[in-house]
């Protein structure tokens, strides 16, 4: 979290190259070569079973990359080593589609340890920036909630306000509004436009819901499940006008072409 | 980050107050703000506000260099200090990231009444709610018997709906796959059984009558035991975990909403199996102890195959033999019993999950160790 952000010229935040994804032989997407920039709402959009929650799961670690490489800022993700690569995650937070609360523990809790693993901070520090994160997402007095006490889309608000535990410099949302009624995910989605303005972090968001998409995205990139690459790149509501490739206008105008 | 500015500001954020004159209180804010170091503290502007109360807090925010959340707690800590003063507090001196960042936290007013409900744990509240819990969990497992038992005259009546391929392979993952943990636990059992015993008979030199004590302990009562307590952690365990999972991804619900009983669909093929299975795997069991015995017979207290087997041959009668085996398919039935009831009582957690796991095995134990005792008194008194 910085309060500036840094100038046009700077390197993006992460650089995907020639990323060739593939679970065992079978290959799932190829040739991906994209920049996501610096203060940037990036989509990752396509149909269902293309590998966007895959891709997701590559940017953050979770998967290895069968060919191509990962670069947060200038420096490979994908060649550093374990301790490295700690470190550089640590910048990262990632919403996971369930929020992926840990059950057993408190929201306080779950947002806690992170700073209790971290940073110097005492307990009743870690308590009251805790309570601070859950109330940016509008859980204040929520602290001492487990997760199973709260309703679906405030599980996704806390698992927001755990991603943004260490004040993450680039911010991962797997599928935000799913399993969330319209208006909590209008809520999400302004949240979320919020926290970029605010924080100048960078937030990449794995999504195929329309209204979404045109909403916060201010670039994305569209995955094809049938040629198993990517086929267009740029700003939504162009590409929603412009869009060279059919599959991508018919998905962005629902099947309308 | 923005290297001109860090160079120009002091690199530890800092908090300073200026009366400007008109009434206000000005908190001048600079350095650079990171979590890593540490919480800012609010203690100066409390004791300024209760000291000398301003009209009006504002903020000069121009030495201000890089900051994270840790500045936001300090504001939101003096905007509610302003609130509760009844002092205004205006924002408009801090950078635009941070007042949006100020209006969102207080956007949600605080939920009054989530905070009670850890507030006022007190103990005698505790107490009750304890013991309310365990008397609805007594009835609900009382409840849960009689549903099985009408889902099994259902069963003999040819009316129960679940799947035979299911049937057939939890038959196999309870009982086959079993086989290797019964072998090497019974067989171990037999052999302590064995030294046990030989270490008390050496001393009459009536060593052969490690055979009768190890063939009738494992017949009658051990190898069925054992095996029950081995069950009880392996198949117990795993059906907890099985249904409460199904519990959390609302798999059984599925079923209800179908017409489709869980109880019949995935509790009875359990059951079912187990009480299969128990009466082999505790003949296997018996056969094994029986083999550990031997084996220190024949390797240490030099008895002869022949002569070991004979001798066990003409200790462990029939009976001995299908009242252990009736055990046995008891034990399977209580396990399978506790494992199911523990599973459908689950939470919709992860660690619920856990809990119902681990409760399946302390309750199938439980039960295991209860009946062998009233076997015991029974069998005694019946003069079997």
């Amino acid at each position: 979290m910085e309060a500036q952000p840094a100038g046009e010229v700077a390197t993006p935040a992460i650089s995907v190259q020639d990323l060739t994804m593939a679970y065992g032989d079978f290959v799932l997407q190829r040739d991906l070569t994209f920049d996501i920039g610096r203060g940037d709402i990036f989509v990752i959009m396509g149909g269902s079973g293309c590998g966007k929650s895959t891709l997701l799961r590559h940017l953050i670690g979770l998967n290895e990359p069968a060919q191509g490489e990962i670069y947060y800022g200038d420096e490979s993700f994908t060649r550093a080593d374990d301790e490295r690569r700690e470190q550089m995650i640590r910048r990262v937070g990632v919403l996971y589609q369930s929020g992926a609360l840990w059950s057993s523990m408190t929201l306080a809790e779950n947002v806690g340890l992170p700073l209790g693993e971290f940073t110097d901070l005492t307990p009743p520090e870690i308590r009251e920036v805790a309570a601070l994160k859950l109330a940016l997402v509008g859980l204040a007095g929520f602290e001492d909630y487990y997760p199973s006490d709260i309703s679906g889309g405030m599980q996704k608000r806390a698992g927001l306000a755990r991603a943004m535990a260490l004040d993450p410099d680039i911010l991962f949302f797997d599928e935000p509004g799913a399993g969330l009624d319209p208006i909590s995910a209008r809520l999400l989605d302004d949240l979320i436009v919020a926290l970029r303005d605010s924080l100048g972090a960078t937030i990449v968001v794995v999504t195929h819901e329309l209204a979404s998409i045109f909403a916060i995205g201010t670039n994305s990139v569209f995955l094809d499940a049938e040629t198993r690459t990517m086929i267009a790149q740029g700003v939504p509501s162009q590409l929603y006008e412009h869009a060279e490739n059919e599959r991508v206008r018919r998905f962005l105008r629902r099947g309308e072409d | 980050m923005l290297a001109v500015m860090v160079t120009a500001v002091p690199p530890v954020g800092r908090v300073t107050l200026d009366r400007p004159g008109d009434g206000s209180l000005l908190i001048r804010l600079s350095g650079t703000w990171r979590l890593e170091e540490g919480l800012p503290s609010t203690e100066l502007v409390e004791r300024e506000l209760g000291a000398d109360p301003p009209r009006r807090i504002g903020f000069d925010a121009e030495g201000l260099g890089t900051w994270d959340s840790g500045i936001l707690t300090f504001l939101v800590g003096v905007s509610r200090m302003g609130r509760e003063g009844g002092v205004v507090v205006d924002p408009s001196g801090l950078p635009d990231g941070l007042q949006r960042l100020l209006a969102l936290a207080e956007a949600v007013p605080e939920k009054e009444d989530a905070r009670s409900a850890d507030g006022d744990r007190r103990l005698i509240a505790l107490l009750g709610e304890r013991t309310l819990h365990t008397h609805y969990l007594f009835w609900s497992d009382i409840e849960f018997v009689g549903q099985v038992t009408l889902a099994f005259g259902r069963a003999l009546r040819g009316k129960a709906r679940f799947r035979g391929t299911d049937l057939a392979l939890l038959i196999q993952q309870n009982g086959f796959d079993a086989l290797p943990i019964v072998t090497l636990v019974t067989f171990l059992l037999g052999l302590i059984l064995a030294f046990v015993g030989a270490v008390q008979l050496q001393t009459f030199g009536a060593t052969i009558y490690v055979a009768d004590l190890v063939g009738v302990a494992m017949v009658r009562d051990m190898g069925a035991l054992i095996t029950g307590i081995i069950m009880a952690g392996r198949s117990g365990a795993a059906f907890a975990a099985q249904l409460g999972s199904m519990k959390v991804t609302q798999e059984t619900d599925a079923m209800t909403t179908m017409a489709i009983s869980p109880l019949e669909f995935l509790v009875l093929p359990r059951i079912m199996a187990l009480c299969l299975m128990m009466p082999f795997l505790t003949l296997y069991g018996d056969v094994m102890g029986i083999l550990g015995g031997a084996f220190v017979g024949m390797t240490v207290l030099d008895l002869s195959a022949v002569e070991y087997f004979q001798q066990t041959a003409a200790a462990v009668s029939l009976q001995d033999l299908v009242g252990g085996i009736f055990k046995g398919s008891v034990y399977g039935v209580l396990v399978a019993l506790a494992g199911c009831l523990r599973g459908m009582q689950s939470g919709k957690s992860s660690s619920a999950v856990g809990d119902a796991a681990t409760s399946a095995v302390v309750t199938g134990i439980v039960a295991i160790i209860v009946a062998c005792g009233m076997f015991a008194f029974l069998f005694y008194a019946l003069g079997l």
